[in-house]
């Protein structure tokens, strides 16, 4: 049962004195008027970026998978460190949908759109990875089971790489269904205000008809609420089988049972970042703040400290047991190629240790939890981090092998390598300058439905019901419809 | 499909609503829907909606995703192509939970979504008849469905004296057609009857 009324102890997630419509006018507004040159600057750089990473793709394709410095020793390098990456950032939305809707967080309502899109963008970029390792990308449906004229030979279940498959699919697609069906009433919202025709036309198709039904809002209450439900363990699930990807090895440094749990809380470590990211800059440019708010913020970095710290212990974990364990393989690899500063690669081990350990430090102070100048910084940090630990997990576990001969001495990518991974920043970034134009960025609908229990202005109301005698209280809230 | 003629009443404030629908319910009149722009909790009770079993479908659906994954992987790896991995076993149900897991989740939430729209009958080119623009901003816009009994200034006015902020009289179309909601008027001031 929600309460009607929320406790004035608690910060306002709506600021100022707002009405119904002004909340739509505050929000919608981005959408209905004409982009601004910052917009267009933003898109184009964007832009760019795909079209070199698209041309870095095009050459892996034509010339094969040369194009990048991967060999036979480090067989996995700048490509899969970007897919578990962006896999990683990928799941902030979904978990402040989700989770957070399960556990009746009001302030989900205010970022979990833009989390959302986040998410799904995210994920699109994440699965160019293994897709174009395959080399022979036109071939890349031969991971779907089906039947088929070579035997049928089918897909191996047993193998994690294909439980990657699914759990990447699925995790798309409930993301994609989960996100859909939250924009259905918004982009009603936006149709019934369109001035123009095309407007009018494009909106209505992409509201489906939608109508605000009291018997539709009760469905979909209900379908939000199942996917919620259905989402927090494929989001939990879809980080562990990333990490099984690795754990199901017998590669040292990857053979370890930590690796479910420690996996999942980076990614949400770095998902809450790159959200961080993305809506300090949404909130100012499109002057939201009144509903992105700093306690909003705090509440993210307080997640971000959080999570951040989980890791630490996890890498400290790692290092007890390369000990602790006694096999002097996993000794190697966790004392000296990653550990020990001065070994080939320690410097990324030590990169990853001060971004995501000791710099996320600082948010216990809440004065920097809500100082959004530094936010803003350490969220670039922690993402910058995060690249470094699963950049430290695949190449330092590889660049040493059991047979000193094939040591492969270092590995650097060449320019078509980083040009992929540029181009996903470019992905990213013009779905989501197109999502930031033409959608609504905030949940107007979800907004709409906390404003009068937990807006300022409202707030002051709740006065008369705390000085009512509690029995009163109990028997209204009882009865709160 | 027929025309039906509507008496509609808009308030700007659940506060007024939840009363005025009671009212107008103990009147004897039968309310057809009160479109929101947001979800008004209560409100399907107040109106007398029966809860809805979307999620039992999405359970069912869920176990038949469930199910699927089961007898197809073991179908194929014990009977069809049956494997030798290492020596294990062909019949190797924990790995393929994982796969098991993500197809329950997978079929549970595409039905449900198919299963919604169905329902709610919103597809990519339905149009509906609107009863206010405001429905989908600021206005909670309850509609009666007149019958031959009905007197509709009758119902007009005690909409108005409940704390409607606009009435209205509107015959429309009931149900849903393809079709584009470009080519509408204002629909504040089609259609409506007086």
């Amino acid at each position: 049962m929600h309460l009607k009324y929320e406790s004035q102890l608690r910060e306002p997630l709506v600021y100022g004195n707002k009405t119904y419509s002004q909340v739509t006018e505050d929000i919608l507004r981005p959408i209905e008027a004409k982009p601004s040159r910052l917009w267009y600057i933003g898109f184009f750089i964007a832009v760019s970026l795909l079209s070199f990473g698209a041309y870095s793709v095009y050459r892996e394709v034509t010339y094969g998978i040369g194009q990048w410095n991967l060999n036979k020793t480090i067989g996995w390098g700048w490509d899969i460190t970007n897919f578990v990456w962006w896999v990683g950032i990928g799941h902030a939305g979904t978990l402040i949908s989700a989770v957070l809707l399960l556990f009746r967080q009001g302030w989900r309502t205010g970022v979990n759109r833009a989390a959302e899109a986040m998410t799904i963008f995210a994920v699109m970029c994440a699965g160019q990875f293994p897709i174009f390792h395959m080399g022979r990308v036109w071939m890349a449906f031969f991971v779907m089971p089906y039947p088929n004229s070579r035997g049928p030979l089918w897909v191996n279940f047993n193998s994690p790489l294909l439980w990657d498959v699914f759990a990447i699919s699925t995790y798309f697609t409930v993301s994609l269904l989960f996100w859909y069906s939250g924009l259905l009433p918004d982009f009603a919202t936006v149709r019934d205000r369109a001035f123009t025709k095309l407007r009018k036309k494009l909106y209505g198709i992409a509201a489906f008809g939608w109508n605000g039904s009291t018997k539709h809002w009760q469905r979909h209450e209900s379908l939000s609420l199942v996917l919620a439900g259905l989402s927090t363990p494929l989001v939990l699930s879809v980080h562990t089988i990333v990490s099984f990807d690795f754990a199901t090895s017998v590669i040292p440094g990857w053979h370890t049972t930590i690796f479910p749990p420690y996996f999942v809380a980076g990614a949400i470590f770095s998902g809450f970042a790159m959200v961080q990211s993305l809506l300090i800059i949404v909130r100012k440019v499109f002057g939201l703040t009144d509903y992105i708010t700093i306690g909003h913020i705090d509440l993210m970095n307080k997640v971000i400290v959080l999570t951040g710290s989980i890791v630490g212990i996890a890498y400290l974990t790692e290092l007890f047991m390369g000990w602790y364990s006694q096999n002097k393989y996993e000794g190697y690899t966790f004392w000296y190629s990653r550990a020990y500063l001065f070994s080939p690669y320690g410097w990324s081990y030590w990169g990853m240790m001060a971004c995501n350990v000791l710099s996320p430090q600082i948010f216990w102070s809440r004065k920097m939890r809500r100082n959004v100048f530094v936010t803003f910084f350490m969220s670039i940090i922690v993402n910058i981090g995060m690249w470094f630990e699963r950049f430290v997990i695949i190449v330092t576990s590889l660049y040493r092998d059991y047979l000193p001969s094939s040591w492969s001495v270092y590995y650097s990518p060449t320019i078509w390598e980083i040009g992929f991974y540029v181009g996903t920043f470019g992905l990213f970034f013009t779905c989501f300058f197109l999502f930031a134009k033409y959608f609504p960025v905030i949940a107007v609908a979800e907004i709409k439905y906390v404003l009068k229990r937990s807006g300022e202005s409202y707030k002051p109301e709740f006065d008369a019901i705390d000085a009512q005698p509690i029995d009163t209280f109990v028997h209204d809230q009882a009865h709160a419809h | 499909m027929a025309q039906k003629k509507f008496v509609v009443g808009c308030f700007d404030d659940e506060k007024v609503l939840f009363p005025a629908v009671k009212q107008v319910r103990a009147a004897g009149y039968k309310i057809k829907d009160v479109y929101t722009p947001f979800p008004v909790h209560g409100l399907d009770h107040a109106l007398g909606m029966r809860e809805t079993s979307l999620h039992t479908a999405g359970f069912i659906y869920g176990i038949t995703g469930t199910t699927t994954a089961i007898s197809c992987i073991s179908w194929i790896f014990t009977k069809d192509w049956p494997l030798n991995i290492g020596g294990k076993p062909h019949f190797a149900l924990p790995a393929w939970i994982p796969i098991i897991f993500e197809l329950t989740v997978l079929f549970a939430a595409v039905g449900m979504v198919m299963t919604f729209m169905w329902l709610c009958q919103m597809a990519p080119g339905v149009k509906k008849h609107h009863f206010h623009k405001k429905a989908t901003d600021d206005l909670f816009v309850m509609v009666i469905e007149c019958t031959d009994k009905t007197n509709a200034e009758d119902l007009t006015s005690l909409l108005s004296s409940k704390g409607a902020v606009e009435t209205d009289i509107q015959i429309a179309e009931e149900g849903w057609w393809f079709g584009t909601y470009d080519t509408e008027n204002d629909n504040l001031y089609n259609n409506v009857a007086h």
